[in-house]
């Protein structure tokens, strides 16, 4: 790598510093208005995210669906659709693993773990894909279906738990709805670490994480992360995509099917999305349940992985500490409620303000390579080679 | 049965519960119809809910409380414009993250300066001599607060100004063709500023139809998702006042519905009531969708020499 072209790397990562540093600066005004000083607030969320064993752990454990559900928004922000409906594909994906898990109790888990994660992926794919046809054959905004689909999961798994899947023990009681608890087989089993004998006189444990809720969905979100990225950077498959997400006309000139390819991407987003609320469910409450709520379930990661993405900068590697990143917010901010009396709600404000900030930001990149090519040529990335025509097999 | 629940009251609550709707949906008008697509909306009128009923907690006074609405509306509108006016972020995006702010931020203010749940005196119900008192006729009509009136006289008055004014005509230039409007000397940003700034301002004012007038409540994500369906409103309605009008009666009618449903006991899954008009809105947006009149240049941000 040429000097040259680590300072342009440095460069892109700039708008996503601003973005940061804009947002501190928003938070910092805003801990300074409400009396509590905003360097202490940093402290106690830091200490609250990773101060101990298992303050790391938990951070992790929020990281996990939020990266599932920030894979899937990169695919479809990569192919040119705004895909809202994370929090929806969510939960349908939580409600077919879960049905899935409580249908064949007695199966052994290396049944009906793949097959609950696949079948939530299934669900979550086709959730999404109602708004991915709507959009690619009937010319309907995304962005408006997806958040109405939300509306109607919430609706559809409140309906869901408070009839057929409701747990047969609570039945006539007021309690969460919530569904039986799945069988012990088909738990994701719970993630450590294994410490060398050097290294676990350092962390004072010879099993990390070894008494935490940290789970095997970790590893699979990371898996899934790289895998998502060769698919989107180095298969026909992902270039097709991201040439639709690119440039529409240059693409169907250049023979690319535009509807399949946002339907496929809308497809790949919704399964992630899915997977993020199979492996919520196998993983860390064993059962679905909700507090009735919009965000009941799901904790608000369909949204939270927008933001991770976009933070991430549309990248599934970039994902991974995007994700971390904004886990240890959730979590960090639970002890400055405690500590400062600062509402947890600050981290959704913040994180709003991130999404402003990282949108806007593209404006000064823009602004930057167009001031370097001459004459004030269209910017964006240098458009990638057309793929030739025969390259389209047809399928 | 049907006498049970097409009754009197429902055709008024029809029209009270229609109010944020139209205030919303009538701003969003404005916005798209210049080009714009102001999907924050939701979280604007949470941030107007809360400032309307915390002056009204604080003061006592629903004008007080109506003033912070718009005011906050406005400012909210305007940081909106600066977004996707001058710095041409992807609208559809940074509305999420306007939603986000306004979702979290009333939260945040809501626990810290006012905490438990309390109900303020909003806006109450006017009385009209000899109107009020027609049976039937009086209830449905003329049996209800400020707000609703103005809702209704906002649509004839947003008609007029969108067809039959210079700025309006501006408004429909900038959002059909801007760089044609650019060379006949209309300033496409001002006047991209000043749609989305109204946009804010009435969706301030519908979340305080919400906060102190309809429900007389606040609480964490009291819109839930009210924002959301105007904006698709305005799809519905054909970018049309009277369009947005009819599909927020249409919307408040299934609302009120519901709620004769559920307390009159017939036993249809209230989740169903609920879901009812997000799934109307999905169908109406496909139908929406094949239609010409929407503005050739929403959701496009105008650069000079493009």
């Amino acid at each position: 790598m040429t000097l040259r072209r680590f300072f342009t790397s440095l460069l892109d990562t700039t708008p996503y510093v601003l973005a940061l540093l804009a947002a501190l600066g928003v938070a910092s005004i805003l801990l300074l208005a409400l009396n509590a000083p905003p360097l202490e607030a940093v402290g106690a969320i830091a200490q609250g995210a990773f101060g101990t064993e298992n303050a790391t752990a938990e951070t992790l454990v929020k990281a996990t669906p939020i990266l599932f559900v920030a894979i899937g928004i990169s695919v479809a922000f990569r192919g040119g659709v705004t895909n809202i409906g994370g929090e929806g594909q969510m939960i349908a994906g939580a409600l077919a693993g879960v049905t899935v898990a409580l249908a064949i109790p007695q199966a052994p888990g290396i049944v009906i773990i793949p097959l609950a994660l696949a079948v939530g992926f299934a669900a979550g794919a086709l959730y999404g894909g109602i708004a991915g046809a709507l959009k690619a054959y009937f010319n309907v905004n995304e962005i408006l279906s997806t958040i109405m689909l939300n509306q109607v999961a919430v609706q559809m798994m409140n309906f869901l738990l408070n009839g057929v899947l409701l747990d047969p023990s609570e039945l006539g009681s007021n309690a969460i709805p919530k569904t039986a608890r799945i069988v012990e087989a088909a738990e994701l089993p719970r993630l450590s670490i294994s410490l060398p004998p050097g290294l676990s006189d350092l962390f004072g444990t010879a099993e990390l994480f070894g008494r935490t809720r940290l789970h095997w969905g970790l590893v699979l979100a990371i898996v899934l992360a790289i895998v998502t990225y060769i698919l989107l950077w180095r298969t026909i498959i992902g270039y097709r995509i991201r040439a639709v997400g690119q440039n529409e006309r240059a693409s169907r000139y250049a023979g690319i099917n535009i509807q399949r390819n946002i339907l496929l991407s809308m497809l790949l987003s919704g399964g992630m999305a899915g997977l993020a609320g199979a492996v919520q469910v196998l993983g860390l409450q064993y059962r679905l349940q909700t507090d009735g709520s919009a965000t009941g379930f799901t904790g608000n990661a369909g949204f939270n992985g927008i933001v991770a993405a976009l933070f991430g900068g549309l990248n599934p590697l970039g994902a991974i500490p995007a994700s971390v990143f904004f886990g240890s917010l959730l979590v960090g901010a639970q002890k400055m409620q405690r500590e400062l009396g600062i509402p947890a709600s600050m981290v959704t404000a913040i994180n709003g303000v991130i999404v402003v900030f990282v949108v806007s930001a593209q404006y000064f990149v823009h602004r930057r390579s167009r001031r370097r090519s001459v004459g004030g040529t269209p910017e964006r990335e240098p458009a990638a080679p057309i793929v030739p025509a025969p390259l389209e097999t047809p399928s | 049965m049907i006498e049970e629940i097409f009754t009197a009251s429902v055709f008024a609550s029809t029209l009270r519960l229609a109010t944020p709707y139209i205030f919303a949906a009538v701003g969003e008008t404005f916005s798209q119809k210049s080009g714009v697509l102001n999907l924050g909306l939701e979280g604007v009128m949470l941030m107007g809910a809360f400032a309307a009923f915390y002056a009204v907690h604080a003061t006592g006074s629903v004008i007080i409380g109506l003033l912070a609405a718009l005011i906050v509306g406005a400012l909210m509108g305007l940081a909106t414009a600066f977004v996707s006016v001058t710095l041409q972020a992807e609208q559809g995006i940074s509305g999420i993250g306007i939603y986000l702010f306004g979702l979290g931020m009333s939260e945040l203010l809501f626990v810290r300066l006012i905490g438990t749940p309390v109900s303020v005196e909003g806006f109450s119900r006017i009385y009209i001599p000899v109107l009020s008192d027609i049976p039937v006729i009086g209830e449905i009509f003329f049996n209800h607060n400020l707000l609703v009136y103005a809702a209704f006289l906002l649509v004839p008055a947003a008609a007029f100004v969108l067809n039959r004014t210079t700025f309006g005509l501006m408004i429909r230039a900038v959002g059909q063709n801007p760089e044609a409007a650019d060379a006949m000397g209309v300033n496409v940003a001002r006047v991209r500023y000043m749609t989305v700034t109204i946009a804010g301002t009435l969706a301030g004012l519908a979340g305080a139809s919400l906060s102190i007038a309809l429900l007389n409540v606040f609480q964490q994500n009291l819109t839930s998702g009210l924002g959301f369906i105007a904006v698709a409103l305005v799809y519905f309605g054909r970018w049309t006042p009277l369009g947005v009008l009819l599909g927020s009666l249409l919307f408040s009618f299934v609302n009120a519905l519901q709620l004769q449903i559920g307390s009159i006991g017939i036993e249809i899954p209230s989740e169903f009531a609920v879901m009812a008009p997000y799934v109307i809105t999905i169908i109406a947006l496909v139908f929406a969708s094949k239609r010409a009149e929407k503005p050739t240049a929403l959701t496009k941000p105008f650069r000079r020499g493009d």
